[in-house]
């Protein structure tokens, strides 16, 4: 494996701008100059992803990790998928993390006024390692919608949070994963940050191949992080991404 | 080989707390051997300069003497085996973060030059559609003025990512460092 001197950029296209009226909570938060455009030096091509997937155990079943033996409420799935570099290089060995609210849509967390019940068997975090086949695997319960504020009768699509960190600083995505089919999509001001067309990158497949059989249904969903610059050692290289 | 489109980014939003601060690190350099021992603490504001109390800020730093435990840093190796570099901290219902640590020592950068001692922020947090990243560097040392980074940085805003001395507390050396989202004294972002 060679050592890359740089990241390539955000897509631009697809990214969400950090201010976006419609979600209201970037009114104040968005900054007013554009960042700074950095040139990747050793303090941007590394990052603590290698060291952290040592050291993390795998905890990858949010249907029973609330440890008080009893099993989570819901609909229960299996969420899969690869993680992979912009030219298709899966990567092994990285840390995922997700939270996601309960099949009431319901979070655990102190601050959630959602009147609706929580699961004293789900809290709804998890974390596993990717394979060598840079492949993840949850099992999980399908969260439930539910509402906020942002605007009269909002409410946020099912969906579960995952941070990733990647090989290095310039590869750290916290993103969201959506289910198909959701009429909240179109509704939705965070989905709508980002151009329609681009949704899919977003929103997992139902796999019959994954669901299995009186247990669980199975949704894919494949994760893209930002692929190192072209190097002289690299087949392809950008041109085969244009 | 065929590209696949970048996955993009989401807000954190404002319930990461119970998954992602089970892993929370404020403790640095837990056996004090990577360098000399400091303490950062801040606010997070927004553009009304009110606080934000649902930040998470993840720091990313060299040891004392500028190597990252990391496979492309070839000095790896040397790293003191307790270090990592990595600090995770939400901000609390007051607004402030707090994380100890080793000073940093300077890093190779581009071209033969030498990056100043500096810790790499990433900010998430409600109402952050992206991550914000930006870069604390330390008052009054000569490495400052030939940093790659800082120099491109427009000299009117480069207040902004130097550190304020805040005093000592057990042998620790305080540093202040608000990350201000928004508006006057808006902290300089970078896009890494």
């Amino acid at each position: 494996m060679t050592t890359p001197t740089g990241y390539r950029r955000r897509d631009r296209d697809a990214y969400p701008p950090y201010d976006h009226p419609p979600y209201g909570s970037t009114q104040l938060r968005a900054p007013s100059e554009a960042p700074l455009q950095l040139e990747h030096t050793l303090s941007e091509i590394t990052g603590p992803g290698p060291a952290l997937s040592e050291i993390a155990e795998e905890d990858a079943d949010l249907t029973r990790n609330a440890g008080t033996g009893g099993e989570a409420l819901g609909e229960r799935i299996i969420v899969t998928g690869q993680v992979l570099d912009e030219y298709g290089t899966p990567q092994p060995k990285t840390l995922v993390e997700v939270w996601q609210c309960n099949a009431a849509g319901r979070y655990i967390h102190a601050k959630d006024q959602h009147p609706a019940p929580l699961d004293p068997n789900f809290i709804g975090a998890g974390r596993c390692v990717t394979d060598e086949s840079g492949t993840y695997r949850f099992l999980t319960i399908k969260p439930g919608a539910y509402p906020w504020k942002n605007h009269p009768n909002a409410w946020r699509p099912a969906h579960i949070h995952f941070s990733l960190f990647g090989p290095s600083q310039a590869t750290r995505l916290i993103t969201q994963m959506y289910f198909p089919g959701d009429p909240l999509h179109e509704l939705d001001p965070i989905m709508g940050s980002i151009p329609q067309e681009h949704w899919p990158r977003m929103i997992a497949t139902y796999d019959h191949d994954i669901t299995q059989e009186e247990w669980a249904l199975g949704y894919r969903w494949d994760i893209v992080l930002r692929g190192p610059e072209a190097t002289p050692f690299e087949a392809g290289g950008a041109g085969a991404l244009a | 080989m065929s590209g696949r489109p970048q996955t993009p980014s989401q807000t954190i939003g404002p319930f990461f707390h119970d998954a992602l601060m089970r892993y929370g690190v404020d403790q640095i350099d837990p056996d004090a051997e990577a360098g000399a021992p400091i303490v950062v603490v801040g606010s997070v504001l927004d553009g009304a300069g009110d606080i934000v109390s649902d930040a998470m800020v993840e720091v990313w730093q060299a040891d004392g003497s500028g190597r990252y435990r990391h496979p492309a840093d070839g000095r790896v190796g040397d790293v003191p085996s307790s270090f990592i570099g990595f600090g995770r901290v939400a901000s609390t219902d007051e607004g402030t973060f707090r994380v100890s640590t080793a000073m940093p020592g300077t890093v190779p950068g581009p071209n033969g030059s030498i990056q100043a001692p500096h810790l790499s922020l990433q900010i998430f947090a409600r109402g952050l559609l992206d991550r914000l990243c930006t870069r604390i560097y330390f008052p009054d040392l000569a490495e400052n003025a030939a940093d790659p980074v800082l120099g491109q940085v427009p000299e009117e805003r480069r207040d902004t990512l130097i550190a304020r001395p805040e005093g000592q507390e057990d042998g620790a050396s305080i540093y202040r460092f608000d990350v201000v989202l928004q508006g006057e004294g808006e902290t300089v972002f970078f896009d890494v």
